[in-house]
């Protein structure tokens, strides 16, 4: 019978199905950051557990660390704490960590992918949400709680019920200046953030398989925010290509032999799925959110939501809530909100594409005078590859800061944040009340258009962007 | 982790759909290393003014009458966004027991059952009445029976709930999962010495 990678992955994992229980799902990578696992070892400690797989356990310092100087110790105590925390824990655990100063350092879902340790076929958890990010690859990938993270540790598996699957197909090509974050802020506001809750996602469809890898990943991240645990990309030639010579490969196969073992991951033709939605990529045009929530979204040549035109209650008090919390008024043009910040980074949009993506926009222009701009890598290696490139010094010029990497002003735990009150075009995943900083106004955009922000002081259709050769 | 079997307490309304779980502890909470201790500052932005201390009017949890609730009543899709296990922790912490909604994230629903916290998910329209009733009648409780699956209200009348019998099981007995998933380790080992992916072993 055709099955779906979903439930090929399913399947090949299945280590016990206990009589009345879940069933005990075996996790080939674990990836570990420093703000949800210090209970989770303090556990294994508690109980006298050692960590089952270490070898297949990597850590990373994301979350809490500065994007600033690293050559200074975290001025933030509690910051501090934690990183080292996370340190000690690896050291007597045995497992590998990309600290602070580690060439590899970065945020965990860009230095998975980017080492090669993100591979089709796996299962793979973090104590994390945008694990799905992942799943661009054709790897089972979720979000897990902390007591999870030491249910992993400890054995090497996690208990789950198995999902239902929903198809989400966007049909023809992609319009230029349209980017997968607009495609999948389109998913998000056409099935809601609730739409994929207790389903995983499989994107499908010609404009997925035109996608690169980087772009994928931009899909698959933001699955959650659609309330699925996991979104999936059948591999495919540019999953192998994006593969191909990635420093922790596994080094007891040639390339030929993984990219069979890969293949037979993908979708088989004619599989069923519980749900299926589909998209037009010719009639999505570039997005931006307007509210608290990321299926508050519109086009940019959208307006502002008007409460009073909204039927159901809960929908329409929650949009008197978050146009008052956003400090809008109801029916103006998208391009007329002015930003004061714009932060452009993320697991969501802090690759290599997507910082290219901002400095073409950027190239030969400045940021509108009083708007703050950072550009946040995703990780060293991405930091090091766009000064290769001279990004930098396109987004230096322009007025920009350029930083180190980390999560940063994505949830703003270290020290880049909002003031209340500021609007900021933000790159990242989650416009929630307070995420950016308390008081904080986000609305979510691809790079390209919070470049475009950025230079014109306000949202403008990115369409329309004069480009300028160096 | 604690067992749950039976509960009565007083409810408090919280009437906002896609309650995210950064709205329920805001991320300058999760750089603690500890699991307890949450509880003040559960809801942080929501609850307090911006001295941080203030407790807000507007938020309607905070009336007196509603003070000691165990049973939090909610909207759809709550806990959702951000996996933190903060979140059920520091409900715990407050000292809710009990959550009612139409419908709860996948990540944060999971959570809940390995701190002792029961999510049951009603459907809309006996939430929305359970809202009502709850404004209109000071000191409002329940009696919610996980053994029987069953909501009670004060005057006796029931109101029937679903749960996966496992995660019953989970709650009912509070249940350590790691020593339960170890009395299956053979099976893991015999899992990777015949079926774990080549590739996942870095040679």
């Amino acid at each position: 019978m055709a099955k779906t990678i979903y439930e090929k992955i399913w399947d090949a994992h299945m280590v016990y199905e206990p009589d009345g229980q879940d069933s005990i799902v075996y996790i080939d990578r674990h990836y570990v950051h420093e703000v949800t696992s210090p209970q989770a070892f303090e556990g294994l400690r508690l109980a006298g557990r050692s960590v089952r797989r270490p070898e297949l356990t990597f850590a990373t310092m994301d979350h809490n660390i500065p994007t600033t100087n690293r050559a200074l110790p975290i001025a933030d105590i509690l910051s501090r704490a934690q990183v080292e925390t996370l340190k000690r824990n690896c050291e007597e655990f045995g497992v590998e960590c990309f600290d602070m100063h580690d060439p590899r350092n970065g945020i965990v879902h860009v230095v998975g992918p980017e080492l090669g340790l993100t591979l089709p076929g796996m299962t793979i958890v973090c104590g994390d949400s945008h694990t799905s990010t992942h799943g661009a690859f054709g790897a089972l990938a979720h979000g897990i709680g902390t007591s999870e993270v030491e249910h992993v540790l400890a054995t090497q598996t996690l208990l789950q019920k198995r999902s239902k699957t929903m198809e989400v197909r966007i049909n023809g090509v992609i319009p230029p200046g349209v980017t997968a974050k607009d495609i999948i802020l389109a998913v998000i506001g056409r099935i809601g953030t609730s739409g994929g809750t207790g389903h995983v996602i499989e994107y499908t469809g010609e404009a997925v398989r035109r996608l690169s890898m980087e772009a994928r990943m931009t899909i698959c991240n933001m699955s959650i925010e659609a309330g699925a645990r996991a979104g999936l990309i059948s591999p495919d030639e540019t999953t192998f290509e994006y593969l191909e010579g990635r420093p922790l490969l596994p080094k007891n196969k040639t390339r030929d032999e993984l990219v069979e073992e890969w293949k037979q991951w993908a979708s088989d033709p004619g599989c069923a799925y519980d749900m299926v939605v589909e998209l037009n990529a010719e009639e999505i045009e570039p997005q931006v959110t307007w509210g608290t929530s990321p299926e508050m979204v519109t086009g940019v040549k959208g307006h502002v939501p008007v409460p009073d035109e909204i039927e159901d209650p809960d929908k329409k008090l929650a949009c008197v809530k978050a146009l008052e919390y956003m400090g809008l008024e109801p029916g103006i043009p998208m391009e007329s909100i002015p930003v004061d910040v714009v932060f452009i980074g993320s697991c969501t949009n802090g690759r290599m594409e997507d910082l290219r993506e901002a400095a073409k926009v950027f190239r030969g222009h400045k940021k509108a005078d009083p708007v703050q701009v950072l550009v946040v890598p995703g990780s060293r290696v991405v930091k090091k590859q766009a000064e290769a490139e001279g990004l930098d010094k396109i987004f230096l010029e322009a007025g920009c800061e350029w930083r180190e990497p980390g999560c940063s002003m994505c949830l703003a735990m270290n020290d880049d944040r909002l003031k209340p009150g500021e609007r900021c075009a933000a790159t990242s995943n989650r416009n929630f009340e307070g995420r950016q900083g308390k008081g904080g106004r986000t609305h979510l955009v691809s790079p390209a258009m919070a470049a475009a922000a950025a230079v014109s002081g306000h949202f403008v259709d990115v369409r329309d962007w004069v480009y300028k050769e160096a | 982790m604690k067992s749950f079997t039976t509960h009565q307490g007083l409810v408090a309304p919280l009437e906002m759909m896609n309650v995210d779980t950064d709205q329920i502890i805001p991320k300058q909470f999760l750089k603690r290393i500890e699991r307890t201790g949450y509880g003040d500052v559960l809801f942080y932005d929501w609850r307090y003014l911006d001295d941080g201390k203030t407790p807000s009017p507007e938020f309607e949890p905070n009336a007196a009458r509603y003070q000691g609730a165990s049973i939090l009543l909610a909207k759809d899709n709550f806990g959702c966004g951000s996996s933190r296990e903060h979140a059920p922790w520091a409900l715990s912490d407050y000292g809710f027991r009990v959550l009612i909604a139409p419908s709860f994230a996948d990540i944060f629903y999971n959570n809940c059952f390995n701190n002792g916290l029961l999510p049951v998910i009603l459907d809309s329209a006996t939430v929305q009445n359970l809202f009502k009733e709850v404004r209109a009648t000071e000191g409002y409780t329940l009696t919610v029976d996980l053994e029987n699956q069953k909501i009670i209200k004060q005057d006796g009348a029931v109101i029937p709930f679903d749960i996966q019998p496992f995660l019953k099981q989970r709650l009912l007995n509070g249940w350590d999962q790691i020593g339960l998933t170890l009395r299956h380790e053979e099976k893991i080992t015999e899992y990777e010495r015949t079926r774990a992916l080549v590739y996942s072993r870095r040679a």
